[in-house]
């Protein structure tokens, strides 16, 4: 399959009397290749495959590679975490499957996104930045396992919040959009596990779902992650004055986003 | 999940066969159920006699949503009258008292957003169900949350109003975190709560199209979905 001819075949010229046809015919020719957007992460990308995307759209692949550079810094900083966490050994024997593979999954984002932002979209990703998990020395994560777990948990339900933040940003672009819905349920999930794992050692009592924006015992600094997660009106229905169910359970039904600013505000705490 | 595509005739006789064949996506599950996809928005597909027709562009994808919010509310209504439940851990309990109010509140807020253009009710067939055994509740309970999980990472790129986007993906991640913790029920302190089986080397989670979607969801769902007109 020829993507390169397909791609000139489908995106008109920027230049073109076409171009104000061009939200379609990208949104097109992007889905033409959708289905590949696995593959061609996963092989080194042909050198040049997608160097028609800059060409139609200039100024939409800089903002994607200014959102994807945004989503690898905070996967530079789970994968960081994870992996300290497990040279470190404050990791209990019996929890090493879950956080083996979480950092896994983090490894995984962080080479997946390097690789997008660099061969796709011909962009320079972002450096590893250096990072401070005691946020000052208030905090002992690779010493002391429930604070391990705490931390794990702020930063599971940020991604969640941050990947949630960004799809508007993204939407343009199938490829793109669906890459990082696949991440935002994959980062749902080690939030949904490292909950439910807090609370059956007895640290906490969240569940897997967040309950009226509470952080639990998580620490004060925290509570930025959780506050908005009590709204309960989407799309202007307030769910609970229509369906009766209690608050506390609507929502939990329903996560919210984070602006960039507000998860580069959380996330900056631990940053050195 | 049923990969068999059959062609039931009946179907096609009025249906304009040319783009029918040429997109031939006609599935037919287990018990005389069936899903009709086509790509074009103007076939002549006429409504089937007691289905559901989604419509097109983001109204069929909310209706596509409202069809599983449908299906996940009505399974978690009959795991709480049933016998598992009843004998199940205070934390499965709690867990299942949740996800039956969650999907609830999805199916009823789905509803009210689709107002008029919201398809009717569907009918369920849960006999394959055992809802006494927690095996059976829970190996069932996985198969919904994951597919409801892959259903709307694969939809996500047909919506074009972005704030559906965003209620799709406010509700995708909990959908995920139902699944993950669902899964660890099953496997405690496995790594199967993201397990291998759907997520991939480049920490993807797998997506699901509107038909292998429909097609897993016909095993449970006896009213006929026409979805030829979402969009591809």
């Amino acid at each position: 399959m020829n993507l390169l001819k397909l791609l000139d075949k489908m995106c008109p010229d920027t230049n073109s009397p076409e171009e104000k046809d061009m939200f379609f015919s990208r949104r097109e020719a992007f889905r033409q290749f959708g289905d590949m957007s696995k593959k061609v992460a996963m092989a080194a990308v042909p050198l040049g495959l997608l160097s028609a995307l800059p060409r139609v759209a200039k100024a939409d692949t800089a903002s994607l590679i200014g959102v994807l550079n945004f989503a690898l810094t905070l996967e530079h900083l789970e994968y960081r975490y994870y992996q300290t966490g497990i040279e470190s050994g404050v990791i209990d024997g019996a929890d090493a499957a879950i956080f083996n593979k979480i950092r896994d999954h983090e490894l995984a984002h962080v080479n997946f996104l390097t690789e997008v932002i660099s061969n796709v979209l011909m962009g320079t990703p972002v450096a590893e930045p250096g990072f401070d998990f005691t946020a000052g020395g208030n905090f002992s994560p690779f010493t002391d396992y429930p604070t391990f777990l705490a931390l794990s948990q702020a930063f599971e339900d940020t991604g969640v919040r941050a990947y949630k933040g960004q799809a508007g940003n993204v939407m343009e672009n199938d490829v793109v959009l669906t890459a990082a819905l696949s991440i935002h349920s994959v980062e749902a999930r080690h939030a949904s596990m490292v909950r439910r794992l807090r609370t059956k050692k007895g640290q906490d009592t969240v569940k897997g779902w967040i309950t009226n924006g509470s952080n639990g015992t998580l620490p004060a600094a925290t509570q930025a992650i959780y506050t908005g997660e009590e709204n309960v009106t989407h799309g202007g229905v307030n769910v609970v004055n229509l369906t009766g169910i209690d608050a506390g359970a609507v929502s939990e039904g329903w996560d919210e986003p984070l602006s960039k600013d507000q998860v580069l505000g959380i996330a900056s705490l631990f940053l050195a | 999940m049923k990969n068999e595509l059959i062609k039931p005739q009946g179907l096609v006789k009025n249906a304009n066969r040319r783009q029918f064949l040429k997109t031939g996506s006609l599935s037919v599950a287990a018990a005389g159920l069936f899903l009709v996809g086509c790509n074009d928005d103007d076939d002549m597909m006429p409504p089937m006699d007691g289905g559901v027709k989604l419509g097109s562009g983001d109204i069929g994808i909310l209706n596509y949503a409202y069809a599983l919010e449908q299906l996940e509310a009505a399974f978690y209504a009959a795991v709480l009258t049933g016998s598992y439940f009843a004998n199940a851990s205070a934390e499965e309990k709690t867990i299942m008292g949740d996800l039956e109010k969650h999907e609830r509140a999805h199916r009823e807020f789905f509803k009210a957003a689709l107002g008029d253009a919201a398809i009717a009710d569907l009918e369920v067939n849960f006999s394959a169900i055992d809802f006494s055994n927690r095996t059976s509740v829970l190996m069932a309970a996985k198969t919904f949350e994951d597919l409801g999980v892959a259903a709307y990472n694969g939809a996500g790129q047909f919506i074009e109003n972005v704030d559906y986007l965003v209620i799709a993906g406010k509700i995708v991640s909990v959908e995920a975190r139902h699944a993950a913790a669902i899964r660890d029920l099953i496997n405690p302190g496995s790594a199967d709560f993201a397990g291998d089986d759907l997520i991939d080397a480049n920490g993807l989670e797998r997506t699901l199209n509107f038909t292998q979607v429909l097609t897993a969801a016909s095993a449970y769902v006896t009213t006929p979905i026409d979805f030829s007109q979402l969009p591809s």
